[in-house]
């Protein structure tokens, strides 16, 4: 690409301003890993000297390795579950002409929109009427309404910008609709559903407010966190396991960004190579 | 000349027939296990949610004769106004910085960027996928009493006793609102930036455009979709949120969405709290058509 | 008419969206080692009727044949037919000889017998040695043939191909027609062709079906097609045509006379056409086969006197606009510039008379 055309030329006041914009965004984040390693159990400047015996209180406590258990339960379950109900409906929504579809997409996107509390206590109105004890169950339950949005919107793209003519050249070469959804249409969206599995999931392991409303006496990390955050002297504990999810989360996001933008980078590129 | 029956028609029931050709039905049945998890999960509760803030507490159950006494509480107790009025401030004041300041930095990627747009635009989404609870605990390390800028302010001799003002107020409600939802209202200011037709600014140039002139006759007119998107994604989920306002707000930041949960919690009147979900809703539906409409005008003004 | 005598025979086949008649109840027969076009412009039907083919459009009425066989109950997948996309459809995640071996998992062939149908395939379709790559690195002539060789390696009965020259620049699209044809009379099989492009359809094909409006117009030999069109939809679809005005003045021992928009009286024999007095009916004339005189012709043979309104020169030939008086639309004439180009001779407003040769001239009806 050609770059400087009279509407590209840089602008330096505008880059300095980005750069200056990314760090602003990084910067806060930051200082949870930065005094968990502080010696000291008050957050404050001048730090105080290097120290991960926050790290190591937290691998001896119990409550932390059940809330992380439960965590990753949930996750795992949402996640699959949520990104499976998302590929059907998105291979449904794209593949289907069906009245009324915009409006079924408009009302699976409310989560995304409307304001968490609202959902939280809708759900636990709903779980209390019908007599469900709170628990994990209906924790996952929740976090399935709040992820399967995020995994309806990140499998829609792949699957719209699936071209149905490689179905039917499959289809033409002798392939039935079982054998042509394994060899053409999963290979082609595989990269979504990956994305969507770690999105959800990171989504359902740091999900707070639908927790908080639909927990029971098993809970979360976040929840955990929360109920900590009363206590000062249990703060540099809290920054430790702060910094460990959050290290977790920007990695699988990182990946899953990556893998989910590359899939469609790479059919727009092979889209242009054919038009061209 | 053959004649040929319809095969079709024949060994097949009518609605299997008619099923296998209507597409619509075909559609519906694939996503069913989706749409029927949307049903249970959103539309129910919000009925019964509905439905319950037209009770009223009695004891530790509820009286369910319907009556509109709690939506009369809500109007008339200067309490829940107040509230309501000082969420919309507080969600108003920070989406209005969070697309101000995030549209130079869309704009910036949308235009400038050549190489690695997808690192950039990694980059500025990340932060959005990861823990809200600890983003927003950021800024409590950050502003509290005895935070990072305060003790750093202290150490650094500029200030004589740690700044109050700056942990549980509004203010600190407004940047961490702000900072905390700028990810997530870059991506539509970014999509409707990057849609733009290059070759439209270079015609505006060409018909006598400068810089300024051209982003105010192309540039910002035709990113509006996105401005708009950016302002309700952010708009909304903040004018009903908990966390912020518990962490960081006080008693003067203490927003709408802290009032539900309290009547869910502590309080236990659940109908209350019932029916000040549905103000809150019913009110951020109307304010944001209002909003669509003034853009609208504004729209039909500018064009 | 019976479905033995055909190869591909397509019956009555009618298809409707609602209340849309997309194809308007079709008949025509295809024979077995044929190159048969289907040309129209976009949205007379040809795609439709060739994805019907394939079986990807149902058959709202009619019937389709293959070797005998009625189509309507086989899927995609059982039918003896492959088809090359006209995006071509190469799949992105395999590359080029897993794409050429897609269809072949079912033959359940030894791996080493597989390899060698492939290589076979990238030879005939002169790719040796890309089999490695990835669709998107190729471009748009080599996924072309990709997507021919994967789907002649199944050994089709009939390879249907929905405009696959569309994409390609003139140059590349001249050479692809040009193997397209090397190919078929190489394997012998039945090729359906659907295009909008008139000159590729002449170029290529055994027979034409010309298509509009869901319905067929005219099938015929390229040459039949170009001389003698049936209708004037026809004859203005492929090739350019004069059109005359004209009108049966009467019917006298098997010849019509014809009285012509700026020629006067013409005789022609009237046998086997339906032509009465009353009617009225168009005069065709190509316009090549118009020849242009500086003078009025001497031997008192017919000709239309008119004056120059426009000249084009192509190089090799020149087109020229004559105005008539008389006609309401000026006359078009293609010459062959075998003597060098002289500007001055081709003025507008200069005199010119037109001649023919009798067998040039089509009466069609209006």
């Amino acid at each position: 690409m050609k770059e400087g055309t009279y509407i590209k030329q840089p602008n330096r006041a505008l880059q300095v301003y980005a750069i200056v914009f990314l760090i602003v965004l990084y910067l806060p984040v930051l200082f949870i890993p930065l005094f968990s390693f502080n010696d000291s159990i008050y957050v404050r400047f001048p730090m105080q000297g290097l120290t991960i015996q926050w790290y190591v209180d937290l691998w001896t406590r119990e409550s932390v390795w059940a809330a992380l258990q439960n965590s990753l339960t949930v996750g795992l379950w949402v996640s699959v579950i949520s990104t499976g109900l998302g590929v059907v409906a998105a291979r449904a929504i794209t593949r289907y002409r069906m009245p009324g579809q915009s409006a079924i997409v408009t009302f699976a996107m409310l989560p995304l929109i409307v304001p968490g509390v609202i959902f939280g206590v809708a759900l636990l109105v709903l779980v209390s009427r019908l007599g469900i004890p709170l628990s994990l169950y209906t924790v996952a339950f929740g976090h399935l309404i709040i992820c399967l949005p995020f995994a309806i919107a990140t499998l829609l793209p792949r699957f719209e910008g699936f071209d149905r003519s490689m179905e039917e050249a499959s289809a033409d070469l002798g392939e039935n609709g079982w054998w042509t959804f394994w060899r053409v249409t999963f290979p082609m969206v595989a990269p979504g559903i990956v994305a969507s599995l770690l999105l959800t999931f990171t989504i359902s392991f740091d999900e707070f407010i639908m927790t908080f409303f639909l927990s029971g006496t098993d809970t979360t990390l976040p929840i955990y966190i929360w109920t900590q955050l009363r206590f000062p002297r249990e703060f540099p504990a809290i920054l430790a396991l702060s910094t460990i999810i959050l290290a977790l989360s920007f990695v699988l996001v990182f990946v899953a960004l990556w893998i989910g933008r590359l899939g469609v980078v790479r059919e727009q590129v092979s889209a242009t190579n054919a038009g061209s | 000349m053959v004649s040929v029956p319809d095969a079709r028609s024949f060994g097949r029931g009518k609605l299997a027939a008619w099923f296998q050709r209507s597409e619509a039905a075909r559609g519906y049945a694939l996503m069913s296990p989706a749409l029927i998890v949307l049903l249970i999960g959103i539309a129910v509760p919000l009925i019964i949610l509905i439905a319950m803030s037209l009770w009223t507490r009695d004891g530790f159950g509820f009286d369910m004769t319907p009556t509109i006494a709690n939506y009369q509480r809500a109007a008339t107790e200067p309490i829940f106004g107040t509230l309501l009025t000082r969420s919309f401030m507080i969600s108003g004041l920070a989406t209005f910085i969070t697309v101000l300041l995030c549209y130079p930095m869309a704009y910036y990627v949308a235009f400038h960027v050549h190489r690695n747009k997808m690192l950039w635009i990694v980059l500025m989404t990340l932060p959005f996928w990861t823990s809200y609870l600890l983003r927003v605990f950021a800024w409590r390390v950050i502003l509290g009493y005895e935070g990072v800028i305060n003790s750093a302010f202290l150490s650094a001799g500029w200030i004589e006793a740690p700044l109050e003002f700056l942990l549980y107020s509004q203010t600190a409600v407004v940047i961490t609102l702000a900072h905390a939802w700028a990810a997530f209202a870059i991506l539509p200011l970014y999509v409707s930036l990057e849609k733009i037709d290059k070759s439209l600014l270079e015609a505006a140039t060409d018909l006598g455009d400068g810089p300024f002139t051209r982003f105010m006759r192309i540039t910002l007119p035709l990113s509006m979709p996105g401005v708009i998107a950016a302002s309700f994604l952010i708009f909304i989920p903040t004018t009903g949120d908990y966390i912020t306002p518990a962490l960081l707000g006080g008693p003067d930041g203490v927003m709408i969405g802290n009032l539900i949960q309290l009547q869910f919690g502590p309080v236990n009147n659940w109908p209350m709290g019932a029916a000040l979900s549905i103000v809150l809703m019913a009110w951020i539906a109307a304010l944001a058509l209002v909003f669509l409409f003034i853009t609208r005008k504004a729209k039909d003004h500018l064009a | 008419m019976t479905t033995n005598d055909a190869f591909i025979s397509i019956r009555n086949v009618g298809k409707s969206y609602g209340t849309f008649r997309a194809i308007d109840s079709v008949s025509m027969d295809i024979a077995h080692g044929e190159f048969f076009s289907l040309l129209g412009a976009s949205g007379c039907g040809k795609t439709t009727l060739l994805r019907m083919l394939a079986g990807f459009e149902s058959v709202s009425s009619g019937e389709i044949f293959i070797d005998g066989q009625p189509m309507s109950d086989v899927p995609p997948y059982r039918r003896p037919v492959n088809m090359v996309f006209q995006n071509y459809a190469i799949f992105p995640h395999l590359n080029v000889a897993q794409n050429i071996g897609y269809g072949l998992r079912k033959l359940k062939l030894p791996r080493a017998k597989q390899d060698q149908m492939v290589d076979e395939m990238l030879d005939l379709v002169q790719l040796s040695g890309y089999g490695k790559r990835r669709g998107h690195e190729l471009s748009g002539g080599q996924r072309q043939r990709i997507a021919l060789a994967r789907a002649l390696i199944l050994k089709p009965k009939v390879l249907l191909l929905d405009e696959p020259l569309g994409a390609l620049d003139k140059q590349l699209r001249e050479q692809m027609q040009m193997e397209l044809r090397r190919l078929q009379r190489a394997i012998g099989i039945t090729f359906v062709f659907v295009t909008h492009d008139q000159e590729e359809a002449l170029t290529l094909s055994d027979r034409i079906a010309v298509m509009s409006g869901g319905a067929v117009l005219q099938v015929d030999s390229p040459s039949a097609l170009y001389e003698v069109p049936k209708t004037r939809d026809v004859a203005s679809f492929i090739g350019n045509m004069n059109f005359l005005d004209a009108k049966v003045t009467g019917c006298v021992n098997g010849h019509a006379h014809l009285d012509v928009q700026g020629i006067g009286r013409l005789d022609f024999p009237s046998a086997g056409t339906t032509l009465t007095e009353g009617d009225k009916v168009s005069v065709a004339i190509r316009p090549e086969k118009l020849v242009l005189h500086d003078t009025a012709p001497v031997n008192g043979s017919k000709a239309i006197a008119g004056e120059i309104a426009l000249t084009t020169y192509l190089g090799e030939r020149s087109h020229y606009q004559v105005r008539v008086p008389g006609c309401d639309t000026p006359i078009a004439i293609s010459t062959q510039n075998i003597r060098m180009h002289k500007p001055q001779e081709a003025t507008i407003g200069r005199p010119v008379w037109l001649t023919w040769s009798d067998d040039a001239l089509i009466v069609l009806e209006r």
